[in-house]
């Protein structure tokens, strides 16, 4: 396919304003969240309607030009890294909330819709939108669904995939599909449950149907410092032994905490070696006993410091800290790259000691900012671009962090996806049948590997 | 519960008789009597002795168990460790197990809190068309690496492949549970009381609907510390607005519970289906339901209809297409497993044709 006649196709879909060809215009969309990945699109074509999608993709296939789509950008896995070869479909603008149902407790979206928003929109019928990644204000539904994020409260409340009820598609050969519907059951194969956090390999989302859940009455959060990672570490551990089944359970190491504090005025105490963040939320009066017995175990963990969020702005401070912690380890060094390994919880302990004992063999400093409860790392390996090898060799020791969690018996990536960046780590934790199987798979929903190519499957 | 090499042997026998075979169901306990062949060329993949509790660390909220476990067994373990299954699976007094729980997509009373077996599938290990062992998603509660088979596998009916080993995730077991059952004069009514308790904050476990000829009783049920239950009970008897209710607690309310996850109201002689509903979906429905003289009960805040069905399943089949509902035929006469709507039908048939090209599992 020549630059020209793919340019007179998409015109014929796009007033010049929608269609971006010029690299002054590309530039923005040559990269998401991971900066370390960089590629110049063909043209970006901005969608304004499901049915410009449709057309968009149906000629993709039709000239096998690979398409790319995007959201906010906010892929920490490179999953919205434009194709060289291919058109990225913006779909930002593709930001409707079609209906929210407070009876029905449901709403459906377009997929650029923020995740944020749909918690607004829903908040005075005292319901909310449950997952919520750190990059939630920005952050749209589609990328959300197509790449399955979690956030904080995915032990109690699960992933992207389990509030998706519904969806309509385009899949790569222009085939238009409704999977699921408006109720939590169905009858047959789960294919929303396929189709939610296949990476865009499997066509592009257009109206996605989600479920709501009323608000907690109570939220009730905890700080607490230790002199050592370690015994943050162990008191998770004892909180999940005592029954409770918190909201969120955080944790940060001294150089995470330096750097949220210095970005967010959080309140953290900056001597910590290790900070927890409990939260249960519920109705008022459980929550209240509830978090008599947390505290108890906090004040038998060897805590050095207690505190609890005095109300709703303080509890909003101690989140904006915990939230902003990827950007904020941006003020210490040029570039960073953030890793999302899954460890079981039983061994936290040893995973950190051991992503301690490699930055120190690679001298490299490392922040460590993990979702405790569901033993889900984001180690953020720190070094400057700028020095001749420096990237590989962060990339090689974040490598080795993720066959460490491999080999704990844990997952590569717990919400950030496979994307660009992983891709070579997916056969560490699948075998060839495995692989296999996957493979065909995507060649029967898009024989002609268009859809955000060259993602998820090793090169 | 095999040996371990036992378990290999056994696997590699399976996976033999898959690369022999052009017709095959996997079959676990049998509990789900509308879920089996009516054709008599299908060879019956019998798993139930691919059993056992493989990794089980209760501070994990994980455990992996072979397909062919018995939930009994697995609710057993978990139990002693004050942790459970919270989407309550059906049928465990029948023998169901856990691979056959996954493969039909059931769940239960709690459902409504926390999810369905959906929701809590980590991961798989099936064998395919290709007599081929495939590994999908994870062991650990959190993990987006690679397609989601795991879900895929949910509801599957046996047709994509044979389930050898799962794993899941588990929650505490609530210390204590309490019900409030409230009479209301008419379905509409109870309905409203569903939605309404369905957008305020409370911590429901359950909420079911028992339709009945002078109106509806609604069974909403509580579960925490007991200490709390005095005060949530006053608040929710002020919101539900219903003159006639009861309280159960202790082991009325527990076998009432038991009760309705065995489905001891229908009549055995009828077929028992399960109907993807929504609260705004079920006076139609019900309407239908009620000419035809079926028993009913409505599941999961509205979400989930049980219903046994006196007559021809065809007149079901026809009504749901009417109303675009799906459903699937639980108990009953095998060969008419799913009924009604068939939503994402050729996306179904692009992932099993990908998955079986052969053809090899029979499609229910």
């Amino acid at each position: 396919m020549d630059d020209s006649s793919l340019l007179t196709a998409l015109a014929q879909i796009y007033p010049p304003e929608r269609l971006l060809t010029s690299p002054a215009q590309l530039a923005p969309y040559e990269s998401d969240a991971l900066t370390s990945f960089r590629a110049r699109p063909k043209a970006v074509v901005i969608a304004a309607s499901q049915a410009e999608v449709i057309q968009t993709v149906r000629m993709c296939h039709q000239l096998e030009v690979p398409f790319v789509a995007r959201g906010s950008g906010t892929s920490l896995s490179g999953g919205s890294l434009p194709c060289p070869e291919g058109i990225v479909i913006a779909l930002n603008r593709l930001n409707r909330i079609l209906r929210l149902d407070p009876d029905e407790r449901l709403a459906v979206v377009e997929p650029g819709v923020v995740n944020l928003e749909v918690s607004r929109a829903a908040a005075p019928y005292g319901l909310y939108y449950a997952p919520d990644p750190s990059s939630q204000p920005v952050c749209t539904i589609g990328g959300n669904l197509a790449f399955n994020s979690g956030g904080a409260h995915c032990l109690k409340y699960g992933m992207t995939s389990n509030h998706v009820l519904g969806l309509k598609a385009v899949l790569p050969d222009g085939e238009v599909v409704e999977l699921g519907g408006e109720s939590l059951e169905s009858a047959g194969p789960d294919l929303v449950g396929l189709f939610v956090g296949s990476e865009g390999l499997f066509g592009i989302a257009l109206e996605v149907t989600l479920r709501l859940l009323p608000k907690p009455e109570a939220c009730k959060t905890v700080l607490a410092a230790y002199r050592s990672l370690g015994e943050a570490g162990q008191t998770v551990s004892q909180i999940v032994a005592c029954g409770l089944l918190p909201g969120a359970i955080e944790i940060m190491d001294n150089l995470a905490i330096q750097a949220a504090e210095a970005a967010v005025q959080a309140g953290y105490p900056l001597d910590a070696q290790g900070l927890l963040v409990v939260e249960l939320d519920g109705e008022a009066a459980t929550v209240e006993a509830e978090f008599e017995k947390l505290l108890a175990v906090i004040r038998a963990s060897g805590a050095y410091d207690v505190r609890v969020a005095r109300d709703e702005a303080d509890r909003q401070r101690i989140w904006k800290g915990r939230k902003s912690a990827f950007s904020a380890v941006g003020r210490l060094s040029p570039d960073y790259i953030v890793q999302d390994g899954v460890v079981p919880r039983g061994r936290l302990g040893e995973a950190l000691l051991e992503i301690q004992r490699l930055s120190a063999a690679y001298d490299l400093r490392v922040a460590n900012v993990f979702h405790a409860g569901d033993g889900n790392l984001h180690p953020l390996i720190l070094f400057d671009g700028r020095q001749a090898g420096a990237l590989e060799r962060a990339e090689q020791l974040a490598g080795e962090i993720l066959r460490m969690c491999v080999c704990f018996g844990g997952s590569i990536t717990g919400e950030h996806g496979i994307g660009m960046e992983k891709r070579s780590f997916l056969p560490v934790m699948f075998a060839e049948a495995d692989l296999d199987v996957m493979h065909i798979l995507h060649r029967a929903i898009d024989p002609r590997q268009i859809a955000n190519r060259g993602k998820m499957f090793p090169a | 519960m095999l040996t371990e090499s036992a378990t290999a042997s056994r696997l590699s026998e399976i996976q033999e008789i898959v690369r022999a075979s052009s017709r095959l169901l996997p079959r676990g306990a049998g509990s789900k009597t509308a879920m089996q062949a009516a054709q008599a060329d299908v060879t019956l993949l019998e798993v139930a002795d691919l059993s056992g509790m493989l990794e089980y660390q209760a501070e994990e909220f994980t455990f992996t168990a072979l397909a062919g476990t018995p939930l009994a067994d697995i609710e057993r373990r978990l139990a002693e460790n004050g942790q459970y299954l919270p989407f309550d699976p059906p049928l465990v007094g029948r023998g169901a197990t856990l691979g056959g729980t996954v493969a039909a997509g059931l769940s239960g009373p709690g459902r409504y809190r926390y999810g369905g077996v959906r929701d809590f599938i980590l991961g798989v290990q099936f064998v395919d068309g290709r007599g081929e062992l495939v590994r999908a998603g994870g062991k650990v509660v959190k993990n987006a690496a690679g397609f989601d088979l795991p879900k895929l596998m949910v509801g599957s009916l046996g047709g994509l492949g044979l389930m050898v080993e799962l794993a899941f995730k588990v929650f505490p077991r609530p210390p204590a549970y309490t019900t409030l059952r409230c009479e209301y004069a008419s379905l509409g009514e109870a309905l409203e009381a569903v939605t309404r308790l369905g957008r305020l904050p409370l911590e429901i476990m359950a909420l079911e609907l028992e339709p009945s000829p002078s109106g509806a009783a609604l069974y909403v049920r509580l579960g925490g510390i007991p200490e709390g239950f005095a005060h949530r009970l006053d608040r929710l008897r002020l919101i539900l607005e219903s003159g006639n209710q009861t309280q159960m607690d202790g082991q009325t309310e527990l076998q009432f519970w038991n009760a309705q996850r065995e489905f001891a109201w229908a009549d055995v002689a009828w077929a028992l289906v399960k109907i993807a509903v929504t609260p705004r979906n079920v006076p139609a429905l019900d309407e239908r339901l009620a000419t035809h003289r079926a028993a009913r009960r409505y599941s999961a805040g509205a979400n989930l209809a049980w219903v046994a069905w006196p007559g021809a399943l065809g007149t079901l089949d026809h009504i749901l297409k009417e109303i675009r509902l799906p459903a699937l035929t639980v108990l009953g006469p095998s060969g008419q497993a799913r009924l009604g709507r068939q939503v994402g039908a050729t996306f179904e048939a692009r992932v099993r044709q990908a998955l079986d090209p052969a053809g090899k599992w029979l499609v229910l």
